[in-house]
């Protein structure tokens, strides 16, 4: 019980620790794309306190509510946005035994949690009372259902493989043969869910519901201050969390030579978390039918294909086809 | 508003009845200025768009008589703040028209140099902001801004060396140029614009590459030829839908008739046809600057040199309509004069004003997310359109 509470509060720490400097790498990586040098003044070198930096400023900012807002439903939203991002990371082995709890439907706790955002997103939207959040979060609720199922069923490919839910223990059917090396499947796989984790994370070409040259800020344009830093936390900490799932489930978690097993975890995170990154930064944004057409006639029909493949393929290999 | 007309929203029929009113802008990230549009939609989908503009007016017409020949153009330039060189010329070449004022080729080709390097750093501050509107500042809109802005940069620093400003340059006067080429400027000039040209096909591999560009930018706020003729519309607008006119050739001003260059034209009048128009119009002018640096001729930069206070220059009486070529289309400036050393009534055709009325004929039946890359590729700078 108390060693729990320990690894949780731990894990907790070390997760913020992790998104907050995730935004510093991720504004160097953008940088250096673009031609330019990126955080530089706070602190030396490379400006490496500008997450601090800018955390405290955003700490003692004024908090502004708008005078329309509806007001327990706009303060409540960052805190729905945000638990969620935390919640899922229980089920996340960083290591053999090292999680908060290694559930037997591991993923399917991790894809049902992270859904849930849309809550705390469309709160946000709506008891802002602004029209332009208003439209964000419609267009919120239309672009994550969509995107959530063929986020699931690409998903669900690497559980078909392992033939588990358990996170660990599709990584630990990943000791020979990495599931993103897996031949033909593998890859079609996780193009599949890095489109999806894109989409689902809502990062251009897919950010429609920030669309700053729309829609200003979309459903965060009324919140400052602190309750902004924890939507923007909450957003991180969700993109963190996707991208270590793509990790676990197909870049092999924990394995690899040398280094130990957190490391390694890491390391492949940050690979996803900058692959998201570079087509973040090298895209234009697409229109909301685009986006909804994309995903319902291309993208879902195709990972349905390719898991109705995976079955067959799977149940081939075990002997069990009739 | 006491004409009804003038206040008549085109407004698109449809079937549905829950509508929302939203403004977008004066101050709005992709306002590109201080622009405001009442957007009406139903659901994502504009039925009717209302502009309002005025919110720069500076009285820049009255401003006009106020001034003397020698003053006003350096204030010309804050028309279009983005191309600061075409409306001075504007100006200049409108009072030269009424006092039959001869320029020396040499000025001439050197109004030719800086009107096409301005065209070329204006389009490429067109590219970044028009990409910033598709992508968005955190996405790949801002990468293409920020190339965008480093290729500027090496024009606005020749333009530094050239005039000592950076933005409003006070270059061209009534009878010629104010100043001269600075030693190995011209080198400076050739090296920067082999490397735009560079640059000019990054972008294009980038972006046509793209799927995401081609979505957002294909088939996107078409402007038929009718309506583009019907309209008014200049430049890069109409030339996109298909319309072949460019007052560079059909009414060449200073020598522009010694130079070989191609008119680029689209039949398509979307988004792209206007994109890939101002990309031709990119190498174009690049050719341009390149036949100017090899046939600069030596001699006088001003038929009225030594200027000693600002009343000298007086133009007699009479009246001119001066039109240039401008990055945005045609910009004109009709110029009264009396006989005094500032003239008596001035009124500017701005481009950005013209192209901006076709808004409301093309943005209803569009998504939210069209209007910005509509309005990115009308291009409009709001100096010019409330001058």
């Amino acid at each position: 019980m108390i060693r729990d509470v320990v690894t949780a509060f731990v894990l907790l720490n070390a997760i913020v620790l992790i998104v907050t400097y995730l935004t510093y790498v991720e504004r160097k990586f953008a940088a250096r794309m673009q031609s330019r040098i990126g955080p530089y003044r706070v602190g030396r070198p490379h400006g490496w306190l500008q997450p601090i930096a800018d955390a405290i400023k955003l700490l003692i900012k004024e908090d502004i509510i708008p005078a329309t807002a509806d007001r327990p439903v706009y303060n409540l939203a960052p805190i729905v946005f945000l638990i969620p991002s935390f919640l899922i990371f229980a089920t996340v082995p960083f290591a053999p035994g090292l999680g908060v709890a290694d559930l037997n439907i591991g993923i399917l706790f991790f894809l049902a949690v992270s859904s849930l955002e849309i809550v705390g997103l469309f709160m946000g939207g709506w008891g802002s009372n602004n029209k332009y959040a208003l439209l964000s979060s419609m267009r919120a609720v239309n672009q994550i259902i969509s995107y959530e199922i063929p986020f699931v069923l690409a998903a669900l490919i690497p559980v078909l493989l392992a033939g588990s839910l358990r996170l660990s223990a599709i990584v630990q059917a990943q000791e020979g043969l990495w599931f993103v090396a897996y031949p033909v499947i593998g890859q079609l796989a996780f193009v599949a869910f890095i489109i999806a984790t894109i989409a689902s994370e809502n990062r251009v070409p897919f950010d429609i519901l920030e669309a700053e040259s729309e829609l200003v800020a979309g459903f965060r344009v009324e919140y400052s201050g602190m309750k902004f830093a924890l939507i923007q936390l909450a957003e991180y900490t969700h993109m963190f969390a996707v991208s270590c799932l793509g990790a676990l489930l197909f870049l092999g978690g924990w394995l690899g030579p040398g280094l130990p097993g957190p490391v390694w975890f890491l390391l492949k995170a940050l690979l996803i978390f900058l692959l998201v990154t570079w087509v973040r930064w090298s895209f234009v944004r697409i229109r909301v039918d685009q986006i909804l057409g994309f995903s319902w006639k291309v993208l879902l029909p195709a990972t349905l294909i390719l898991l109705m493949a995976t079955g067959f393929w799977v149940a081939l290999r075990s002997g069990n086809v009739a | 508003m006491a004409d009804p007309e003038a206040r008549k929203v085109i407004e698109l029929g449809y079937g549905g009845n829950e509508r929302l009113v939203m403004n977008m802008g004066p101050q709005h990230p992709s306002a590109h200025g201080v622009f405001r549009m009442i957007l009406t939609l139903e659901g994502e989908t504009i039925v009717a768009v209302d502009s309002v503009i005025g919110y720069l007016h500076r009285c820049h017409e009255k401003l006009g008589e106020t001034l003397t020949y020698a003053q006003y153009p350096s204030i010309a330039s804050k028309t279009d703040y983005v191309a600061a060189m075409t409306s001075e010329l504007t100006y200049v070449l409108a009072a030269e028209k009424i006092g039959k004022i001869e320029v020396p080729t040499r000025a001439q080709y050197l109004r030719v140099l800086v009107a096409e390097l301005q065209r070329i750093a204006s389009h490429c501050l067109w590219l970044g902001t028009w990409c910033l509107d598709l992508g968005g500042a955190l996405g790949g809109g801002a990468t293409v801004f920020l190339y965008c802005f480093r290729e500027r940069e090496m024009i606005l620093d020749l333009f530094e060396a050239l005039t000592g400003a950076r933005l409003l340059y006070g270059f061209h006067q009534v009878g010629g140029t104010r100043y001269d080429l600075p030693e190995g400027w011209a080198t400076r000039c050739r090296d920067a614009v082999v490397h735009i040209d560079q640059r000019l096909d990054e972008y294009e591999s980038m972006l046509e590459t793209n799927t995401a560009f081609l979505w957002r930018a294909q088939g996107v706020g078409v402007i038929s030829k009718e309506l583009a003729q019907n309209v008014g519309i200049a430049g890069p607008l109409l030339r996109g839908s298909g319309v072949d006119f460019d007052i560079r050739r059909n009414d060449p001003y200073s020598s522009y008739q010694d130079f070989d260059f191609k008119i680029p034209m689209e039949t398509a009048g979307d988004c792209y046809a206007r994109y890939r128009v101002r990309m031709r119009e990119f190498r174009e002018s690049i050719k341009i600057v390149r036949q100017v640096l090899e046939g600069l001729p030596e001699g006088p930069i001003s038929s009225r040199p030594g200027l000693k206070s600002v009343g000298q220059v007086r133009i007699p009486k009479g009246e001119a309509y001066a039109r240039v070529q401008g990055p945005r289309g045609e910009v004109g400036c009709y110029l009264i004069a009396d006989g005094g050393p500032k003239p008596y009534r001035m009124k500017w055709r701005g481009a950005s004003f013209s192209n901006l009325s076709i808004l409301p004929h093309i943005v209803p039946g569009h998504k939210v997310a069209d209007v910005v890359a509509i309005m990115g590729s009308v291009d409009p700078v709001f100096g010019e359109v409330d001058r």
